[in-house]
Formats: structure tokens, sequence, C-alpha cells
């Protein structure tokens, strides 16, 4: 056997701080494992001092064999860590490498939902939560439905032409629907009592569009008839709707006014949601809103006039109702602020993804 | 209607609110009060002077006076363009630094040569009267420097009021004055209910041929009226705050009648009528030139009113020429009349002649009034013009107004609270009802309510007076709700879904001309509006591809470059039938209301999209809707198509079980060309009530099992002739693998030399499973095989080399 003793003391301190050193200088993991082949690898000292371990003596066995094993041990645990700090440091780089400017996003196309289908679907849902049920009917509607059946005498001014629009052939009775009242006779003749309906849907009138009018117009009516139904419960649920569209508090006021198809029939107002009614009276903060009065008019409602529950083959001696009916675009107008009812039907797109929130 | 604050405190003398509180009372009574206009609070420094000198200039177009007037401390020099005034008059005056209605600043200027250094004032500048030609000459008993605006109260409220189609009544000074005198619990001085001269035997001769037409016709003569007097200005000034004009003393008191009480009158020069005055409707080829000077041919369903001569007036809308009152008349024959609401309607509209006569008989005239309007015009036509009353005619074919019944607690049975019987009493006394009974009462309504025909107007009545404020709110409860139906969640699905994908939704008129649609192609009908908004938009659209068109071109024109729209709305096809209305005494029966129903055209709901600009491109039309169908649980097919208005290698079918649900794919260039559409618009088109149909035909999806055992992956490459649409091969593929394919996707297509002139390469990953074990190589082998061999039966696939 030539060369110096591989269990030499001074030898394997030696080995033992040449371990220590090369992994402490190692930079690199393929650089951590190549001096790992040289400092625990097979023909490492380490290795060569075990297997001469075997050529010892017995009672030398134990001690040469103390002495090596704390040798490997005390490499194999500077190997671990550095190992485990060069890979800490190799995962650090690869993820300040792998960082990204998150602002930057894939442009993804934008959809929206039109407000005025989000509005009719709010307003059917605070409907139907109460239990009531959602009722549709066609927008080409027969004037029996339309006007007849709702106690529109047949020289009432609503059937001339300036206000309604007919449909060839001239003199048939068909109309494009001015409101939806007639889902409400619809709902009254095909359903049993009682009848609890809401009904969105668009409408027609003979205006030309401007900022203030449309020749079509999205509308949502209700209508509740049962035994015992009162102008009470008329308030009752016009409240619950104000409160629902526009938040916690607000009032609904009714005023008397006329519609062929109520009696008593009313206006109804509803406090104004940016003041709420604080602006009105003399020295008051002026209100943009409601120009000040405290109130905006929000629709028409009142008791369902007998003599359209008889032609709807109700008896007005033992059931009433109530119905009220407010215009969607409106409501929309206050809630958002918008300016114009043309933006509704014009199409632009900017519009309705500017209102796609349903907040 | 326009009342004056200072007229109506004439009818209720108690009446000392201000002009807001009466404003507040009156709409919580139910009137419309849309605004209260003040007059005169901001005119300042309008004096009476009196005019020392006139010096009429020359030289100029029209004729210019330089004036000296004095206020009294002082004299001013003024130019003047009237000439209605000499020295010696009192004006009234403008000195420098005052201020007219609307915030006119006036000011010394120089004018026609000469400083003027104010300004002498018409009836109009200082919004008195109509009158501009000539300046308001006073009395000579002003005094010289006092306040024009207090010597002629001039401040003064006006309510504007909205009369509503059942309210005639509102539509006079004493209507208004009834509602204020109940609603500050008033009294009210009636001027309706003053006694009139009792009908002579030589009154002028008076025959009603239709008295359900005319109930009452009251005619009265006036003698030796003065052509040349005026009317005092205090007439002059209600006339013009109600917003008339003042014509001359005959015609100012009829109107001033009219607005007081509501009674249209109408003046007839006595010297023109010959013969007898005979109501009657018009006979064929009858003309009247009315008062307008248009030369009218009649309807036999015009009411008129005709002499010896022939019409002289259609009742209650418009006198005629001939009889028409001039600045010669000194004879009139008054006019007071009760007409039938519905025929004067009729007649209004037919020859479009509304008036303020024709708007009050429309919404219903007190009949019982005639003889008291017509008394009244006679008295200040004596009074202001020196006439002489003469005889009086009345045909009176009135006929007494049945009682109507209520339960006296009807009303806080409608109300949902209580009214006890004296106030439910004293409230319809307050409108004017003669009320009897105790549990149900007999209530007789007014003459100049028509509008309270039934128990209902009773109850209004009641409930309004007692104020709308006062009834409790209470929320009903309904039956429990099934929520919204099947079809209805459907729906609302279909539309997120569109919008999920990118689309922004649209809502548009449904509006469409023949042009438009003749370029869209294709034989569609649809209705026709008789009365379009626009002759060019006369068509209701059987397609929504019409009106989404438009809002694209809107867009790309407001410098939108990325377009993807949805619209979910109806459309109209076919053409609508004619069906007579039924009665409405009771519900139609079944045959009438198929009838009805069976008159209306088809109105389906469609989805449709459109991608223009950056978002163009032919399959995303497809997509989206293929994506709604599975949305809504439903495997939509597509299948080439060449149909109108799509490019025709470029569009496709939307199969439902082989049945047609829609159409999509890049519009023909043509029709872009056409419709001003951006280069390779694409657009599709849905009919979503079949969709939805089916949908919810279909019932609630089952679930599929969840195999536990792990999936096989195969890929297959076909060679297929170009034209076989790639659908096809895979539902061949599909059949083929039966059962153990649960997956196929087209990854990857290729044409080139490889695979030959003609021909292309789809390549397709198959994934295979199986529910109950893990399959062996042999298994996936042999599926793949049977896949590739149906592949190769239906469309001629052979396995790529």
């Amino acid at each position: 056997m030539s060369g110096p003793d591989p269990l030499d003391p001074a030898t394997l301190e030696q080995a033992g701080t040449g371990a220590l050193a090369a992994f402490a200088a190692a930079r690199s993991l393929p650089e951590l494992a190549v001096t790992r082949t040289e400092h625990l690898g097979d023909r490492s000292p380490v290795a060569l001092a075990r297997r001469a371990i075997a050529g010892l003596p017995g009672p030398q066995k134990a001690e040469a064999g103390k002495r090596v094993h704390a040798l490997a041990q005390s490499s194999q645990a500077a190997y671990e860590a550095r190992k485990v700090e060069l890979e800490r440091q190799r995962d650090e780089r690869v993820l300040a490498e792998e960082a990204v400017d998150v602002t930057v996003l894939p442009e993804r196309p934008d959809g929206a939902r039109h407000p005025l289908t989000t509005i009719s679907e709010r307003v059917a849902d605070v409907f139907v939560a109460m239990g009531w049920e959602l009722a549709e009917g066609p927008e080409v509607e027969h004037e029996w439905f339309n006007f007849d059946a709702l106690n529109f005498g047949g020289d009432h001014p609503a059937r001339e032409m300036q206000d309604t629009l007919f449909v060839e052939p001239a003199g048939s009775g068909l109309v494009l629907r001015t409101h939806t009242s007639p889902v409400q006779v619809r709902s009254m003749l095909d359903r049993e009592l009682p009848v609890h309906v809401v009904c969105p849907g668009r409408v027609y009138r003979a205006d030309a569009l401007d900022a203030t009018h449309s020749p079509v117009f999205a509308q949502v009516e209700g209508l509740c008839v049962d035994e015992g139904i009162t102008m009470a419960h008329l308030r009752g649920t016009l409240d619950h709707l104000a409160t629902a569209v526009f938040g916690e508090g607000l009032r609904t006021r009714i005023r008397p006014n006329y519609f062929p198809f109520t009696e008593p029939s009313a206006e109804l107002d509803l406090q104004c949601f940016a003041c709420r009614g604080a602006s009105a009276g003399s020295g008051a903060e002026p209100c943009r809103v409601c120009a000040s009065e405290g109130w905006i008019e929000w629709g028409g409602c009142g008791m369902v006039h007998p003599a359209v529950l008889v032609a709807c083959g109700i008896d007005p001696e033992r059931y009433s109702g109530f119905a009220f009916g407010m215009g969607l675009e409106r409501t929309l107008m206050f809630r958002h602020g918008i300016e114009s009812i043309r933006d509704f039907y014009e199409g632009d797109s900017r519009f309705t993804l500017s209102l796609r929130s349903e907040a | 209607m326009r009342v004056p604050i200072s007229w109506l405190r004439t009818l209720v003398p108690g009446l000392t609110a201000c002009a807001d509180e009466i404003a507040a009372r009156l709409v919580r009574a139910g009137l419309e009060v849309e605004q209260v206009h003040r007059v005169g609070q901001d005119v300042r420094g309008v004096v009476v002077a009196e005019v020392l000198d006139v010096q009429d200039l020359t030289g100029f177009a029209k004729p210019i006076r330089f004036c000296h007037v004095s206020v009294g401390q002082r004299t001013h020099e003024v130019v003047c363009g009237a000439t209605n005034f000499a020295a010696g008059d009192r004006v009234a005056f403008a000195r420098p630094g005052a201020v007219l209605p609307g915030g006119v600043d006036i000011a010394t200027r120089r004018t026609y040569g000469h400083t003027s250094d104010g300004m002498i004032c018409s009836g109009a500048e200082l919004g008195l009267t109509s009158d501009a030609a000539g300046i308001l000459v006073l009395p000579a008993s002003a005094p010289l420097g006092g306040d024009v605006v207090d010597l002629l109260a001039m401040r003064d409220e006006v309510l504007d009021i909205a009369v509503t189609p059942d309210r005639g009544y509102q539509l006079s000074v004493r209507g208004v004055a009834r509602e204020a005198a109940t609603a500050f619990g008033l009294a009210l001085r009636d001027p309706g209910l003053e006694p009139a001269a009792a009908p002579s035997p030589d009154g002028f001769p008076v025959r009603v041929e239709d008295p359900e037409l005319c109930s009452r016709y009251v005619a009265r003569i006036v003698y030796g009226l003065d052509p040349l007097a005026r009317s005092p200005l205090e007439l002059q000034r209600r006339l013009t705050l109600s917003g008339m004009r003042s014509i001359s003393l005959a015609v100012d008191v009829t109107n001033a009648v009219l607005l007081e009480l509501g009674q249209p009158l109408h003046a007839f020069d006595l010297d023109a009528l010959s013969g007898a005055i005979v109501v009657r409707t018009a006979r064929t080829g009858e003309r009247l030139r009315t008062l307008d000077g248009v030369d009218r041919e009649l309807s036999e369903q015009d009411l008129l009113i005709t002499d010896g001569s022939g019409p002289i007036a259609l009742a209650g809308v418009m006198g005629g020429g001939p009889t028409e009152v001039t600045s010669a008349t000194t004879a009139l024959l008054i006019e007071s009349a009760h007409f039938a609401p519905r025929s004067v309607a009729r007649t209004a509209r037919r020859h479009r002649l509304p008036s303020e006569a024709s708007r009050r008989y429309e919404r219903g005239v007190d009949p019982a009034l005639a003889g008291a309007a017509a008394e009244r015009a006679v008295q200040l036509l004596v009074e202001l013009g020196g006439a002489t009353a003469g005889p009086v005619s009345d045909v009176d074919g009135r006929r007494p107004r049945p009682a109507l019944r209520l339960p006296v607690t009807a009303p806080g049975r409608l109300a949902g609270r209580d009214y006890p019987a004296d106030v439910v009493r004293r409230r319809l006394q307050d409108v004017g009802c003669h009320v009897t009974g105790a549990e149900v009462l007999d209530v007789v309504p007014p003459p100049w309510r028509p509008d309270l025909a039934g128990a209902a107007d009773l109850i209004e009545e009641v409930v309004r007076l007692e104020g709308y404020d006062t009834i409790p709110v209470v929320l009903p409860s309904a039956p429990a709700g099934r929520g919204l139906t099947t079809q209805q969640r459907l729906r609302r699905t279909a539309s997120r879904s569109l919008a999920a994908a990118g689309l922004v939704e649209v809502v548009t008129p449904p509006f469409v001309g023949d042009e438009v649609l003749a370029s869209l192609g294709g034989a569609m009908t649809c209705p026709r509006l008789v009365n379009p908004l626009s002759a060019e938009e006369s068509l209701l659209r059987p397609t929504l591809l019409a009106s989404l068109a438009a809002a694209v071109v809107r867009n790309v024109s407001r410098g939108i470059t990325d377009v993807a729209l949805y619209e979910s709305g109806c459309v109209f096809i076919g053409s609508g039938q004619s069906a007579p209305s039924p009665g409405v005494d009771g519900p139609p029966t079944a045959e009438q209301r198929a009838a009805l129903d069976a008159a209306l055209p088809s109105q389906p709901r469609h989805v449709g999209v459109a991608f223009a600009g950056d978002r163009a491109s032919w399959d995303a039309p497809l997509s989206v809707l293929v994506a709604l169908g599975r949305e809504l649980g439903l495997d939509l097919d597509v299948r080439a198509a060449a149909a109108d208005p799509y490019h025709p290698g470029r569009a496709g079918e939307l199969l439902l079980d082989g049945q047609r649900v829609g159409l999509a794919g890049e519009l023909h260039p043509r029709v872009v060309a056409a419709l001003g559409l951006p280069a390779r618009t694409c657009a599709g088109e849905a009919n979503l009530d079949v969709l939805v149909e089916a949908a919810a035909r279909r019932g609630p999806p089952q679930a599929v099992p969840l195999s536990p055992f792990p999936p096989a992956a195969v890929d297959v490459a076909l060679v297929v002739a170009r034209e076989v649409p790639a659908a096809e091969v895979e539902a061949a593929l599909r059949a083929g693998a039966g059962p153990l394919l649960e997956g196929l996707r087209l990854f990857d297509v290729y044409t080139g030399p490889q695979v030959g002139e003609g021909r292309r390469s789809l390549a397709y990953a198959l994934r295979l499973r199986a529910p109950d074990r893990t399959l062996t190589d042999v298994e996936v082998l042999s599926t793949r095989d049977a896949a590739v061999a149906e592949a190769a039966r239906r469309t001629g696939a052979r396995l790529r080399a």
C-alpha cells in the first residue's frame, strides 16, 4: 500500500477542513455536485478511510470508525446545508426572473346586458319574491285588450292616430300596445283568482324620438286582484317597490289623477332619492334631481275600475284590485343620471357598458 | 287652464291663503297644478305720466312721435311709435332704470335723432293686455307719478292647471274655485247659480232636431251695442292672464264667461241671420266657411247650427264667417247651449279644429249653466257696451239624472280605512251631490260632473277630498308563488350567455323600411303600420338584423372599432287579420277570444348577434349561438347554408334535431355595401322561443356517471375530400366509436401536397373511457378502428399515412 495513510488523524482532519471549505465555496448547484463527488464520493478521503478501516485490527476499528464517521457526518451536514442554501438562492432567482407586469392583462372582450333588461329583472324579482308571478303578452295587440276591456270609450283620444300606432290592415283593430295593461287583461282572463302579476314589457306611442320621448319605451305594471284588496295595499306595495329599487326609507306619495281603467286613480310620486325631500320648502338647499320639489313623478296607479273587472269576467261586488305602472327609462334616468331617453334606443355600446353593474 | 288667483278670490271671498298654499291644497285634492306663474312681481319704475306735447317726426318709414311727459316733479322727453294718444292723456311711463315684465331694462337712449328718456308702455309691454299696437291710455283720474303696478293691480299669480279628461268642470274659474273652497272649508260664491231671465214667446225661433246631441239651447238677443265700446282694462287683464287675446267687447265678454263659468258662448251677428235657428246634423254636400277662413266640406255626422241660409256654425266647435260679429255689429244673438261630448269631439277631430269651446264640450259642460251664462254675458254687454237685453229662447231637453246608490261603508272598504258616515255625506255634498239615505246613500251628482257615473266615482271623491295621504300603508300578502317559469329563467340564461361571451346588448326600435328589408333579401312578409312615424320606416321588423345593422353603423360612426352586439326581442312575421271587438259587458266567449288571438301576427322572440370591425369573424356568430344553445342544454348542429343575407360560402344554419332554428355567418358583401356596414360584418339570428321551448321540454339534465378509471387518448388523422364538412366526419367518428368515446376534439386541419389536391387532413384527439374498467390496448385500438371505419364509410375518409 502506498501513499499517505487515509486514516491518519491529520489527514482526516485536513480532509474534513477541505470538505467544509469546498462546500462553502460552491457557488451553484452543479458546482456543489462536483464538490460532493470530490468530498463525499466513492474516491473521496472519507470513502477511502471507510474502506481502510476494514484492514485495521479489531481493537483499533472502533476508534477509527468513530473518527471517520464524525468526519462523514460533518461533511454531509455541510453539504446538505449548502445545498439547501443554493436551492433557496436558485428558487429566488427563478421566481424573480419569472416576475411579470400584472397590470398588463390580455384583452378580454367586454360584454354587458342592457340596463332595461336588468331593471326589468330587478323589479320582477322584487315581486316574485313576494309570491307574484311574471306575466307577458304580445306587442302587436288587439284594441279589445289594449283599450276596450280597459274602459277606454270609443272616442277616447288615446285611440287617435296621433297617439297610437295602428297596424294594417287599417281598421282591423290591431295596434302596437300603448301600455302593458293588456297583459293585465289577459292575466285576469286566463288565471285563477287571486291574481298577483307583474308585467314588464315594451310599449309604443306615436311620439318622435327626442330627449324625453320615444316611440318605444319600457314599462312595468303590477296587478293584484283578490277579495278585500284596498288602496292601503296599493300604498304598501308601492312603498315596498320604491325601497327595493331605490333604497331604504324612501316613501311614495299618491295624488288623485285620472285613468280610464282605474277608479280611484292616482299619480305616483317617489320621494326624491337625491335630497330625500329635504330640498322642498323655501330656504332649503336646492336639488337638481327633483327641481326642489322633494318628489319626482314616477308613474300611475289606482284601484281597478269595476268595468275592467266585468270585462274580464270578475265580479266587482266580490273582488277588488289595484294596478300600477311606471316607465323603466324614467326609473333608470333617476337612478343613473341618464339625461336623454334616446340613449336607451340608439344602441351605442358605450351606454350599455357604462351601466352594466347591477349594483 | 290658467286661473288668475285674483279671479279665483272673487268666487271664494274668504280665500286669503297665498298662491303656493292654494296650489298645494289643490294638488292634494287631485288638481294637476303644473306651475304658479307670478306676474308683475318684477316690474319696477313704471309710473303715471301726463303727455305734455306731441311732435310727429317725419322722414321715417313708420309714424314716430317725440313727446314730453310729466311725472309730477320733472319732465322727460321720449320717442314713441304709437299714435293712439294725445297731449293731456295720462299714460304708463317707464322711467330710465325701470324694469318691465320678463326683466326688460329701460334706459335713456338715442333713437330717431332724439334722446328717449324712458318709454311709454303698451298694455302688452306691461303684460296686461294683448294690445301691442297702441299704448295704454290711463283714466284721467290716475295720480301723476303714481306706481302703475299698484294702480292696475298688476301683481298677480296665475295657476297653470293640467285638466284630466274626466274633469271638464275644472276648465273654469268656477270649477277650480269650488275645489279651492272645499280644500279650505270656505263658502263658494257660485255665479252659475245666479238667476237668469225667463224665456218668452217672442224669443228668437229655435228648433232642435236632435235632442240627443243638443240637450239645451238658450238664445239671447242683445240690441243697441255700441260697436266702439272697448273692454275695460280689468277684463282685458283677466283675459290676458288667462292666455287669451282681447278682440272686441262682444268677443271678450263671451270669452270671459267661458273662462269664468266654463260655458262656451257663441255670438252671431243678428242682422246676418235669416229665419229660425235649427240645430241638426249636416246633409250630404253641405259646406261651411268657418271663422278661420277655411271652406269645409261637412260630414253627415257633424252637428250644425243652421238658419234659413244653411249651416252657420259647427256646433260647439267654431262659428261660420258670414254670421261673424264684426266691428259694425250692434245686434247679437248669443248662443249658450249644451252639445253631446262625443259629437263635438268627433267633429273637432274630423276637421282638426280643437277650440276653447270644443275642449270644454268634449269633457262635458254643465247643462244647467246655459241660462246663467247667457244672462251674465247679456248683463256685461248692457253694462259695458250700452246694449239693451232682448227676448230669451230656451229649448230645454234635459232629462233628470238617476240617483247612484252607494253603501256608506263602501269608500272605507276600498280605501282600507274608516270614514264616518257624516264625512262621506259631507264630502259628496262638497262636490255638489244631492245625498239622501242612511246605510245606502242615494246620490244625485251635480250637473257639472258627468264623470260621476258609478259608485266607484263617488268613492274616489270621498277618498281624494279626505286625502290620499290619510290612507294607511299595508303590504298585501300574495299566495305562495312558483317563481319564474322555466321559459322565463331560460331566457335570462340566454341573455347572460351572450353578455358573458363578450357581446353588448342593445334595445332597438322595431321599425324598418322596405329598402332595408329588400337589401336583406329573402321573401319576408311582416306587418305594416297604418300611421308610421316616418314613411321610410313603416314596417315592423321580421328580423332583428335590420335593427342590429343600424346599431352597428351607429357604433362605427361614433368611432367604436370593436363592435359585438346582441339583441333579444320580438320580430313580427306575416300579417294581422281583422277581428271585431267583443263587448265589454262580460268576458269574451271562447270563440271571440280565439278570433282575437288569431288576428295577431306571429311575434316570436328572436336573439340576434352582430360582429364588426376588430370583432368581425365569420365563425363568431355561429360559435356564440352554439354556445348559447349549450347553455340551454341543447346541442345545435351547424350545416353550411347559402341563404340571404349571408355570404354563400361563409354561413351556416343552426339545426336542432334537424330543424333549422337559426342562421349565422358573414354577411353577403352586397348586403354589407347596401347597409353601409364595415367590410366583413358578421351576424346571426336564432328563434329564442323555439330554443327555450325545446330546452323546457327536455326537462332537467341528467347526471353522467363519473368513471373512476383512467382515460385512454388516441389521435387519428383522416384525409377527406375538401368539401366534406368536418361536422360530418366528427359525427361519423362519434357514431363509430360508440359509448366508450368520452370526448373528441379537432386539433389540426392540414391541406397541402402531402394529402393531395382537393383533399384535406383532419386530425382528431379521441378520449376514451369505460365506466367500469381500465381499457386495454386492444379495446382502445378496436374502438379507434371502428370510428375510422365509420368515417370511411360515411365520408370516404382514410387514415393519413
